[in-house]
């Protein structure tokens, strides 16, 4: 318990402190306005048409928010100082080694993939992914206000990844990690020396198999089985789907592995935490 | 009570001595309104008119503007900490102490130096979401997205070069352990898949050209700090710039229209 108060009370950890009250805010703040959209319909045109000076109103308002933020900075300034620590030492490697509090959530997903793929390829994949976001949303309606009703799937996704994969994350990984980056419990004991058994075994060793040549087999096979889950459902729906043929083939391709990508994250962690998964598939060159 | 201070204003602005200041009155028109942005450097940025949704605190959460804020106020308290500071291994340190035990306010300038660019990574990503939920970069406002995710990471770059600086244990690991990653990236890291492990070795992977070095040394010091101060902050300066024009180009802030 001192030991998580002692976290809390970090310098450095009072963003992330702070952000534990900021999204559910703004979440509520954005619920609220996208209830009220889908319940009285969208604005009407002539109440948009309503436009106003920049001198005064909006200056106005940019120098009252300007005000607001410097002295809540000013005051944060003042009360709180900035760490710093001894001089750097290479030779002194502290337990647990943490990158910055925004970095948490990609040291996170190191516990469960291989750093070329959690810490290259997926941040790889969340750049591209976010980028092509609007090329490939290519529903018309909800732009410009918050709606629910109009485009539950993007939000969805997009919230899952922002604030699971992406704020969740970080926070575990600030307040709930430790030595050893074993997870500690805010009542735990930093214990160094605790030592969690690693009986984490490979998908295909669970599936009885012992031979490495059908291991490596197998777990290709289960890899390019859940990829294939992407081309099966657009046959499957193709004919019946508007939706999907309006998007086309070359957005389907994209969207569908962007988000078969971003959802081995949750399923390997589930894998691993309920079955110790270690690999699904292990082969001569690379592990996932 | 209103007229009663209306005729207080008048007595005041009237009196010889506000008039011997103020050479002319200042009307209350469009045309007055609008040539105070056109003719005005730093606020001909914005257009004279915006629609009225746009004022709204709740729809846009402000996050852009008070991003940009903390951009302008690491900027400002960044140069006076450059006075102060020099990079190079033996001093940056002692440097950092005497910020902090010496100089007249230097301790309240670094704090507010860390604290803004902190506060700008949590606005930034608020910004990103506020731009998602509100759609916002659907047609034709894909590009300036695509300029804003590049922003994004600017900014935790940005972040993340600066964090070194201070050369203390905190920084020294959290730097060692964000760059570590670069191992292991295919082809170009030495611990990556698919390396030629002949051709890409430890000092001459990607991770070398980040870090100077093999480990986290004096040169990722020289290396991060004119990253920080220079390179990337020019890079930042230009893309909000585009940014911003964007935004106007674009048809102002997003609305339901
Ligand atoms: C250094 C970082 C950034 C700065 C200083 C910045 C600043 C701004 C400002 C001042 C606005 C005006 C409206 C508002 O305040 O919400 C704006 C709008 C916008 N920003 Fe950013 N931004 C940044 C990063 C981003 C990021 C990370 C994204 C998305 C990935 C983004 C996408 C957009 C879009 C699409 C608009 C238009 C919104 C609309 O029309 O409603 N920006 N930005």
């Amino acid at each position: 318990m001192d030991n998580f108060l002692l976290l809390i009370t970090k310098p450095d950890n009072v963003p992330i402190l702070a952000m534990l009250f900021l999204i559910p805010f703004f979440i509520w703040l954005a619920y609220k306005q996208a209830r009220q959209t889908d319940l009285t319909g969208v604005p009407s045109d002539a109440a948009l048409n309503d436009k106003v000076y920049v001198w005064p109103y909006l200056c106005r308002n940019e120098f009252i928010c300007a005000i607001i933020i410097m002295l809540i900075l000013g005051v944060w300034s003042i009360m709180i100082d900035a760490p710093l620590e001894e001089m750097s030492d290479p030779a002194k490697t502290p337990n647990p080694s943490k990158a910055p509090w925004y970095f948490l959530a990609l040291q996170e997903m190191l516990v469960y993939f291989d750093p070329w793929i959690a810490g290259v390829v997926l941040p790889g994949l969340i750049i591209v992914g976010l980028i092509a976001i609007p090329y490939i949303d290519i529903n018309p309606k909800g732009k410009g206000y918050y709606t629910i009703k109009e485009r539950p799937f993007a939000l969805a996704v997009f919230s899952f990844g922002f604030i699971v994969l992406w704020i969740v994350l970080m926070i575990v990984g600030t307040f709930l990690r430790g030595p050893g980056w074993n997870i500690f419990m805010p009542w735990e004991y930093w214990d160094p020396h605790k030592l969690v058994p690693l009986t984490n075994v490979n998908l295909s060793y669970l599936f009885g198999i012992r031979d490495d040549m059908t291991a490596n087999f197998f777990g290709f096979a289960v890899v390019a089985g859940y990829f294939a889950l992407g081309p099966i459902f657009y046959f499957w729906k193709l004919k019946s789907s508007k939706f999907l043929q309006e998007l086309g083939l070359v957005r389907y391709v994209i969207v569908s592995s962007l988000f078969l990508c971003m959802m081995a994250l949750p399923i390997k962690m589930i894998l691993r935490l309920a079955m110790n998964v270690k690999y699904v598939w292990v082969s001569p060159w690379f592990n996932i | 009570m209103n007229e009663e201070r209306k005729g207080l204003i008048d007595k005041i602005t009237n009196s010889d001595i506000w008039k011997s200041i103020f050479r002319h009155g200042y009307e209350k028109t469009g045309r007055r309104y609008t040539l105070q942005v056109l003719q005005n450097v730093w606020l001909h940025l914005h257009p004279p008119r915006i629609s009225r949704h746009a004022l709204n605190f709740r729809f846009t959460w402000c996050m852009g503007g008070i991003t940009f804020l903390m951009f302008l106020v690491t900027a400002v308290t960044g140069v006076l900490l450059m006075f102060y500071y020099r990079p190079v291994a033996e001093y940056a340190f002692r440097d950092v102490q005497a910020l902090e035990f010496d100089i007249p306010f230097g301790m309240l300038l670094r704090n507010m130096h860390r604290w803004a660019a902190h506060g700008m990574v949590i606005s930034v990503m608020l910004h990103m979401f506020r731009v998602f939920l509100t759609g916002s970069y659907k047609k034709p406002r894909e590009f300036n997205w695509a300029v804003g995710v590049i922003l994004l990471l600017i900014t935790f770059f940005l972040s993340f070069t600066g964090y070194l600086l201070p050369w203390d244990q905190l920084a020294y690991w959290a730097v060692t352990v964000g760059t570590n990653m670069a191992r292991a990236t295919p082809v170009l890291g030495h611990e990556g898949p698919f390396a030629p492990a002949d051709i890409i070795t430890q000092s001459n992977d990607v991770r070398f050209a980040l870090l100077g070095g093999t480990i986290v040394g004096p040169s990722t010091l020289l290396r991060f700090y004119i990253l920080h101060c220079i390179a990337v902050p020019l890079v930042a300066s230009l893309l909000m710039a585009l940014h911003f024009w964007r935004v106007r180009k674009d048809g102002g802030i997003s609305g339901p229209l």
